[in-house]
């Protein structure tokens, strides 16, 4: 990569003040460091990673709306997280955190426990059950 | 406390902690050397490890093994510390801190305020500086950022305790001792070692072998998985390729910078040329990211695409394959 092939393109981020630093060739072919704006390959494949996961929270949130599923796997998808983060975050196992997805498991669950997920998921016990309409 | 700490910004955030962290001992250390010496090239396919749901596929080695190597090669000695509870974490920072000694930390990234909402992943193998304390907080040296940042208490506790995968558990370190002569050159060419026996491992998955069986595996998808699902790999894939730190295109760059520094000192000055060769390769890596990038946008109804995706891997697994091979017998 020369300099001036350094990619420039809008990332389309939120915070637009990030530039990362790229290694490349000037024009006596020595190696240089230049600032880069952003990649569009690399912001298409970010964006829709992102979208993705967009999309199944919001299939999640509706599921959860009409208490098929509790918002534990609604909220698991949100925040980018899997089983085993969730797991080590709310101090649950695994197969726990799995059965708590199950919308009447979740809603025998004592206010501890479901405090666990609300330190967890940034959220208030009513906004944890509002997300089921308990 | 206000410890006269130089940041540089550098490409990948171990890299750059470690030189950053030698270069104020009065270590001079650019990123590339610190990441040819850790042997930072590496390429291995996971088909049935999933990340984001989709295979992991990763351009590096472990988390801390650049650090670790290189430190080993030059000779350094680094203190590291795990810690049970924030509070100590915290004590044994500051204790750092008011002896005037800066120091590298493993930090989660999802809870990192200033990184913007897209990066932040569960991903806890980042890494920091942290080299002063005011009355807003922890002067932070991230590598991956242009100027110095500022985390609260409360922040930086958050972030040095993520938990999942790569936990960091407060984990800090910092070089203690160092010798009175550091021989570069045998640490070059060991570094240099490192990466063609990785690259050329004849174990299936590791380096070229796991290139190719990602192409085959490319060839593949479409049928046995769906178009969707073979969308989203290529996609996931694209990502682990070109994102801070992860490597792909921006590796073989840093790789070129390095063997070009290098040539002198170990006074190899093919190795000039061959610096030209892998920034060719790291072309051909950043064209290969724009036409997966292509294809999973536009959800490509026919097999072909995948097919001409799938060939041009295994053009650059050959490549790379006689690449290695030529700097294996130059050194």
């Amino acid at each position: 990569m020369k300099v001036n092939e350094v990619p420039q393109d809008d990332p389309k981020l939120s915070t637009k003040e990030l530039k990362e630093l790229c290694y490349a060739v000037d024009e006596d072919g020595n190696y240089t460091s230049e600032l880069s704006q952003g990649w569009k390959p690399k912001a298409d494949a970010l964006h829709a990673s992102i979208e993705a996961i967009n999309e199944q929270a919001e299939i999640y949130r509706q599921k959860a709306l009409q208490q098929e599923i509790s918002p534990v796997q609604y909220l698991m998808e949100l925040k980018r997280m899997d089983l085993r983060t969730v797991a080590a975050y709310t101090g649950f196992f695994k197969w726990s955190v799995k059965r708590h997805f199950k919308f009447a498991v979740f809603s025998n669950l004592s206010e501890p426990k479901k405090m666990k997920y609300c330190n967890t998921f940034d959220l208030s016990l009513e906004e944890l059950n509002g997300l089921s309409n308990l | 406390m206000n410890i006269p700490f130089e940041h540089r910004q550098t490409a990948h955030c171990e890299n750059g902690v470690i030189s950053n962290l030698l270069h104020h001992k009065n270590v001079a250390m650019t990123e590339p050397l610190a990441f040819g010496i850790g042997s930072g090239l590496f390429f291995v396919y996971l088909p049935f490890f999933k990340v984001n749901s989709a295979p992991a596929i990763s351009y590096r080695p472990m988390p801390g093994l650049i650090f670790k190597r290189l430190t080993k090669r030059l000779g350094i000695k680094i203190k590291k510390q795990r810690y049970k509870t924030p509070s100590q974490a915290k004590k044994a920072l500051d204790e750092q801190l008011s002896q005037n000694n800066p120091v590298g930390l493993q930090v989660g990234v999802y809870q990192l305020p200033y990184f913007p909402e897209e990066y932040r992943f569960h991903f806890n193998a980042h890494n920091i500086v942290v080299f002063g304390k005011n009355e807003k907080g922890y002067l932070v040296s991230d590598p991956t950022m242009e100027v110095v940042h500022t985390l609260s208490e409360k922040e930086l506790e958050k972030v040095r305790f993520a938990k999942g995968a790569f936990a960091p558990k407060g984990h800090m370190y910092y070089p203690v001792t160092f010798p009175e002569n550091i021989y570069l050159k045998k640490a070059i060419l060991k570094g240099i070692k490192n990466t063609c026996r990785d690259m050329l491992v004849p174990a299936p998955l590791i380096g070229i072998k796991g290139m190719k069986k990602l192409a085959k595996d490319i060839r593949k998808w479409p049928k046995k998985i769906g178009l969707k699902k073979t969308n989203h790999y290529l996609m996931q894939m694209v990502r682990m390729q070109e994102e801070i730190g992860t490597g792909g295109g921006g590796f073989r760059f840093i790789f070129g910078a390095f063997l070009q520094e290098a040539a002198p000192i170990i006074e190899k000055p093919e190795l000039i040329n061959l610096s030209k060769e892998i920034t060719e390769i790291g072309d051909e890596w950043r064209l290969f990211a724009l036409n997966a990038s292509r294809l999973f946008k536009n959800r490509e109804k026919e097999n072909k695409g995948y097919n001409d995706l799938a060939d041009q891997l295994d053009r650059i697994a050959q490549r790379e394959k006689i690449f290695f091979k030529k700097l294996q017998k130059a050194i």
